[in-house]
């Protein structure tokens, strides 16, 4: 399907939940009635003028939204070539795109009368997220983690907990986020009367991909009008850019741009210690397949078989062998390109945000970060890029730390070579 | 007719309710799954359910993962699936066999091409976990036009407006999901499994056989009492995992088909 045969790109997806053949509703029967049922109160709230005056009013006093859109001028300066702007999406309540998402789920969940909440989290953001709007709303959280994740993201298991949610840990298969979404997959199939399952990323079964993505999209419609305020009526982004794990903040700032041609729109997938066929990585795009996992038909990490294969990455977040299917669909039609970037390439521009802009960023910005350090030398200065800063990086010093040979424990501190 | 609706038709002519057991294909090894796979039409197993293993398996409990681990960690695959079937079928031509599993294994291999292998392999139908009516494009229609049969679970959250949906393309048997749950969980209860039954045997002429949470030959017996059948899995799994021999397994098998036999 070329590009120039669809007339827009926003209208997906089809009453089946898909996304040309990706998206769908992969699920064991007992969950069938109950996706059915969230899509029926989706499609109602989603045209419900009070549900929308409850997220605007929440999204402002609560997360703090509009995210600033910021004019990096010694980033922009330091790469010599186009003009570099980051959606500040980091200054969230929470630290993270997550809580825009988390929000719109939940007050959905009350509208449905759900009083027990479940997530999966990976780096434990969406963990946080989730944890967080549970708290103020009075509702019962439990959160599945990776066994992994558990012992490499101590701080925001400590935060969840604080919050009140209960974090399971989930030694299941390999105990990483995958296995997390199988076990609340399970919890939600065991205890389908009382509970809603808060997916934190752009894939799972239909309905999720695509209310994930709405509820995401303010951060495209925000970026809209700011860079119009900013850069006179009517003026558009040259260059849309994104890192991708599952792929939520990208969608939600690549939807509002997709039916406006002129505007390149581009993935960063991590490449873990490079995209080969070790499957050392997280690339679902640039290294997978098309298969079906989670409830979708997107593209895998996988083997021969069909069997799904883990990712590797030094970003918890991005550490999923999974990909929205939307994005899947993106990348067939051609509409958006995927590259990817090394663990190592990202740790570069970790530490080049912080030194030109004094923002320490997630590793998953890091990621799309380092792909504007590539191209944004080679275009001209009028050339506007307009990058997610998705996640503050806070959650992501003990690894920065340890790969740049600094010990944390160490009370004296030790200078960096 | 397929081999399992053959099996029904003579099940019904001599007054018994079907035993259905489920195994996971290469648990714990090849050769092992095969010895234990040739012993259960003696045993006394009406179909067997054979699984086939998946890194991912959403629906099912601690002990259907760790055997599917086992297979999977022994070399298992698809391919491997289907030998043991057809290895199973040169020595017996009338126990069907229904491959049970999820669908990213199959779609791997592409949906035209399985099909004429599983057939060739001589499997009798599918049960595919993850495939939902709403999803019948990808599988279910093109198997049975391929002469397979499609086996569909109904739950305890398929209400009578869904429950045509369900139906309406489902053949040999309806398998029945006693609990809201994973495979292995809650015990199944007969007092309420009944008229859940009652309620989709009033929706169709297929037979209805009950799976999920029946680990006992007591249970088996009261479950099939109340349907047209009754399949145990894990509990036989469980036994496997924890190394018991293949005739001490199929003891088991033994006495679980004993129980609903005499129902």
């Amino acid at each position: 399907m070329a590009e120039d045969l669809i007339n827009s790109f926003m209208t997906g997806p089809d009453e089946g939940g898909r996304f040309g053949k990706f998206g769908g509703r992969f699920v064991s029967e007992t969950l069938m009635p109950l996706i059915l049922d969230l899509e029926a109160e989706y499609e109602k709230a989603k045209t419900d003028d009070s549900f929308w005056a409850e997220m605007d009013d929440l999204w402002k006093h609560y997360v703090g939204r509009p995210s600033p859109l910021y004019y990096a001028e010694r980033l922009t300066e330091r790469l010599g070539g186009a003009k570099i702007y980051l959606k500040r999406d980091e200054l969230n309540h929470t630290g993270a795109h997550k809580i825009n998402n988390v929000l719109g789920q939940i007050i959905l969940a009350r509208r449905m009368g759900k009083t027990r909440i479940i997530a999966e989290t990976g780096a434990g953001q969406h963990g946080v997220a989730t944890a967080t709007v549970c708290a103020k709303f009075g509702l019962k959280c439990i959160v599945y983690m990776g066994a992994h994740d558990v012992e490499r993201q101590a701080p925001n298991v400590f935060r969840m907990r604080l919050l009140g949610a209960e974090v399971v840990p989930v030694t299941s298969g390999r105990g990483t986020l995958k296995d997390a979404m199988n076990d609340a997959l399970r919890d939600w199939v065991t205890n389908v009367r009382d509970t809603f399952y808060c997916i934190g990323t752009v894939a799972g079964p239909h309905p999720y991909p695509a209310m994930v993505r709405d509820f995401q999209s303010i951060i495209g419609k925000e970026v809209r009008w700011q860079l119009a305020a900013q850069e006179g009526e009517g003026r558009l982004p040259d260059t849309v850019i994104a890192a991708i794990g599952g792929g939520s903040n990208a969608m939600g700032l690549f939807f509002p741009f997709l039916d406006d041609k002129s505007v390149r729109i581009i993935g960063v997938e991590a490449g873990g210690k490079g995209v080969d066929d070790k499957f050392e990585h997280c690339a679902s795009l640039t290294g997978g397949r098309p298969g079906v996992l989670h409830g979708n038909r997107t593209y895998l990490l996988q083997d021969g078989d069909g069997q799904i294969l883990e990712g590797f990455s030094i970003s918890a977040g991005l550490d999923y062998p999974g990909i929205g299917p939307e994005h899947s669909w993106l990348h067939e039609t051609g509409r958006a390109e995927y590259v990817s970037i090394t663990d190592k390439e990202a740790l570069a521009a970790f530490q080049l945000s912080c030194e030109t802009e004094g923002i320490i960023p997630a590793l998953e910005p890091s990621h799309a970060l380092a792909h504007v350090q590539k191209i944004a030398p080679e275009l001209p200065a009028d050339h506007i890029i307009v990058m997610n800063m998705c996640g503050r990086g806070d959650k992501d010093i003990f690894t920065v730390a340890k790969h740049l040979g600094f010990d944390m424990s160490d009370t004296e501190g030790r200078e960096m070579e | 007719m397929t081999r399992i609706d053959d099996t029904f038709s003579r099940l019904k002519d001599n007054g018994k309710k079907a035993f259905v057991s489920y195994v996971m294909a290469g648990d714990p090894d090849y050769d092992t799954a095969l010895e234990v796979v040739k012993g259960l039409p003696a045993a006394g197993v009406d179909i067997i359910e054979l699984g086939l293993p998946f890194t991912d398996p959403m629906a099912d409990g601690p002990t259907i993962q760790l055997a599917g681990q086992r297979a999977l960690e022994a070399g298992m695959t698809l391919q491997k699936t289907l030998d043991m079937a057809a290895e199973f079928r040169k020595g017996d031509d009338t126990t069907p066999i229904v491959l049970m599993g999820y669908y990213n294994p199959i779609y791997s291999r592409g949906v035209e091409q399985f099909l004429a292998d599983a057939k060739a392999a001589g499997i009798d139908g599918l049960i595919v976990v993850d495939l939902p009516p709403e999803e019948d494009d990808e599988l279910c229609i093109p198997a049975q036009a391929a002469g397979l049969n499609f086996i569909r679970l109904a739950t305890p959250t398929t209400d009578d407006k869904r429950l045509p949906k369900v139906l309406q393309n489902t053949s040999g048997f309806v398998y029945y999901v006693s609990i809201t749950g994973i495979t292995g969980a809650a015990n199944a209860e007969a007092g309420d499994v009944g008229p859940e039954v009652a309620r989709i045997k009033a929706a169709t002429d297929l037979p209805v056989i009950v799976g999920f949470g029946i680990k006992t030959p007591e249970r088996s017996e009261a479950i099939a009492r109340v349907a047209d059948g009754a399949v145990v899995g894990s509990a036989i799994v469980e036994k496997i995992g924890a190394g018991e021999s293949p005739a001490d397994v199929l003891a088991f098998v033994k006495s679980l088909a004993d129980g609903a036999h005499r129902a």
